[in-house]
């Protein structure tokens, strides 16, 4: 037998490593690319008139899309509140009471099997139920569907969190006569408290970006959101409208609106980075 | 702990020695039949799923009592006393059988009260737990629980348990510092304190000191001694000269079966069984 050649072995190794920087760097470059684009064209739109003011039609100056900031801070709030309990709840029935039912296996699946879904699913599933049932769009039924999108996602990080407590933590709470229930609400949530907190604001950031079910079901508006009862203006169908539209003023509002997205979601991220590491 | 490479018997009279020395301090009657039997153990089988790990094991365990349990790793030691507060029903496919009397009363029988059952039989784990909260909050946490106390009576507990586990000097200071940062010996201690706060009758340790320095080792060691005034100690240790110095009585454990159980002098120094005799003289294990 002859012994592979030197020069062979470094070759391959070289380009496995140029395969694999070359492909880092599109990556990367994209990205920047993106952000370059936003930020470039999205700054220029920042202004007292585009966070205060209501939008105008085509043509005339001014305005901005203060209603539709509004939009979509309640409409993601709204969904926080009811996505976020219920993904809490599901993760602690997987990783605490799971263990002794037969039932954890089923709503594992179907846990995932939602967080595969696409969102345009899930904006059409609750545009007929919750729109075409009253007939009308509205700021609550987007609130819904991005609820649904949150729950799986906080669900999965909430079991992953308290799977990382160790179990003699559960004994020793146990073992000194804690019901099962305080048990976790005291003292499991306690040492998984970043964790938690880590993945609902990641599950935050990840709806506050989705279009697609919103244009269900909040759909848009050029007015106050009030009480979410009808059509709701919000970041992401406005830019999805305004980007489409053949008028310069709105393309820029698009453009205003798209980096106003990213950089809430960068902050949410970050935040949660943040929480992350002071953990360790 | 690793056994001294020194010749096998030379140990065994080092350890019957070590019975020697503190068998001037224990004033118990030396005939079982007189003492109170605070907990009695009668055919205990325990099941992992099918794994059979307890095969009819029977014991009596004596009132203000120290009742080492010793045997290899494996043997069915924490198996065993983790039966005694229940805290396997923790997990799925865990399964006892047989009768656990707790001053008469079944702990097994499905009437128990696990709560109160957790309350009379408090329990120290191998890797030191404190609660995610301040050094003061891991004591009152369980005092809260199973006590409706006042906040002045509430600090005065919290102090005389930690005074009775020999943390208070290193501690009072510090009372709302998180319970975590302690060290590891500290740790154990705190845990202590956290478990006789809430008054148990008996007190389960499980290798408390095997995770942590010899000092604070020799530390818990003395607390044990304390201890055993006011509760019934039952402590599993893979350390024979442990179970030596601190022990009235020892049970040696194999595969899952108590072997051998008496005083522990007997045990050390007159062995009935020959199983017991090679493992305490390090043979094996
Ligand atoms: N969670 C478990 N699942 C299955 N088998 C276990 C489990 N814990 C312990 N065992 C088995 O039960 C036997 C006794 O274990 P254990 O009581 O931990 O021994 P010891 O405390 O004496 O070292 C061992 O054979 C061990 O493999
Ligand atoms: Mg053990």
């Amino acid at each position: 037998m002859k012994p592979r050649s030197n020069w062979t072995r470094r070759s391959i190794n070289f380009m496995v490593m140029a395969v694999s920087t070359l492909s880092s760097f599109i990556g990367i470059a994209v990205l920047v690319w993106v952000l370059y684009e936003i930020i470039y064209r999205g700054i220029g739109a920042f202004n007292w008139d585009f966070f205060t003011k209501l939008p105008t039609p085509p043509g005339v100056e001014g305005g901005g899309l203060a209603n539709a900031i509004l939009g979509t801070v309640v409409i993601t709030a709204l969904a926080t509140l009811i996505g976020v309990p219920i993904g809490l709840f599901a993760g602690v029935f997987l990783a605490e009471f799971g263990l002794r039912s037969k039932l954890s296996g089923p709503v594992r699946f179907v846990s995932n099997i939602l967080m595969g879904t696409p969102s345009i699913i899930i904006g059409v599933f609750v545009y007929a139920m919750l729109v075409v049932t009253v007939r009308h769009f509205s700021g609550y039924a987007g609130a819904v569907a991005l609820a649904i999108i949150m729950i799986p996602l906080v669900a999965r990080t909430t079991e992953d969190m308290l799977n990382l407590v160790p179990d003699t933590l559960r004994e020793s709470a146990l073992a000194l006569g804690v019901p099962r229930w305080k048990t976790t609400l005291d003292i499991v949530f306690k040492a998984a408290k970043k964790g938690l907190l880590t993945g609902s604001l990641l599950a935050v950031a990840r709806v506050s970006g989705e279009t697609a079910p919103l244009l269900f079901t909040a759909l848009n508006s050029p007015y106050w959101p009030g009480w979410l009862n009808k059509p709701t203006g919000n970041l992401t169908v406005t830019i999805y409208n305004y980007a489409m539209s053949p008028y310069t003023d709105w393309q820029q509002m698009a453009w205003g609106a798209s980096l106003l997205i990213t950089l809430g979601v960068l902050f949410l991220t970050l935040c949660a980075r943040f929480l992350l590491q002071e953990k360790k | 702990m690793m056994m001294p490479a020194e010749k096998s018997d030379n140990l065994f009279c080092s350890l019957a020695g070590l019975v020697d020395e503190r068998k001037t301090s224990t004033t118990v009657d030396s005939d079982p039949s007189k003492q109170a039997v605070k907990i009695s153990v009668r055919n205990l089988n325990f099941f992992y799923g099918h794994h059979q790990a307890l095969f009819d094991n029977t014991i009596d365990l004596f009132a203000n009592q120290v009742t080492a349990i010793i045997g290899p790793s494996g043997c069915g030691k924490s198996t065993h006393i983790r039966t005694y507060n229940r805290i396997f029903e923790l997990y799925r496919n865990q399964k006892a059988q047989g009768q656990i009397l707790l001053d008469g009363e079944d702990v097994l029988s499905p009437e128990m009260n696990l709560i109160d059952l957790r309350k009379r039989v408090g329990m120290i784990f191998q890797k030191p737990s404190p609660f995610p909260m301040t050094i003061f909050e891991n004591v009152a946490y369980g005092l809260r629980l199973h006590y409706r106390i006042g906040r002045n009576e509430l600090a005065d507990r919290v102090e005389m348990a930690l005074k009775r586990s020999a943390l208070w000097d290193e501690v009072q200071d510090k009372l709302d510092r998180p319970g975590t940062e302690l060290s590891g010996g500290q740790q154990q201690r705190l845990c202590i304190a956290r478990a006789i706060a809430v008054e148990p009758e008996v007190l389960l340790m499980d290798e408390p000191s095997s995770a942590i320095d010899p000092v604070a080792t020799a530390k818990i060691e003395d607390l044990i001694e304390a201890l055993k005034e006011k509760y019934t100690i039952v402590l599993v240790t893979h350390n024979m000269q442990q179970a030596a110095r601190v022990s009235d009585y020892t049970a040696f454990f194999y595969n899952g079966s108590i072997v051998e159980f008496g005083r522990t002098e007997q045990i050390f120094k007159k062995p009935a069984m020959k199983q017991t005799e090679d493992y305490i003289t390090g043979r094996f294990g």
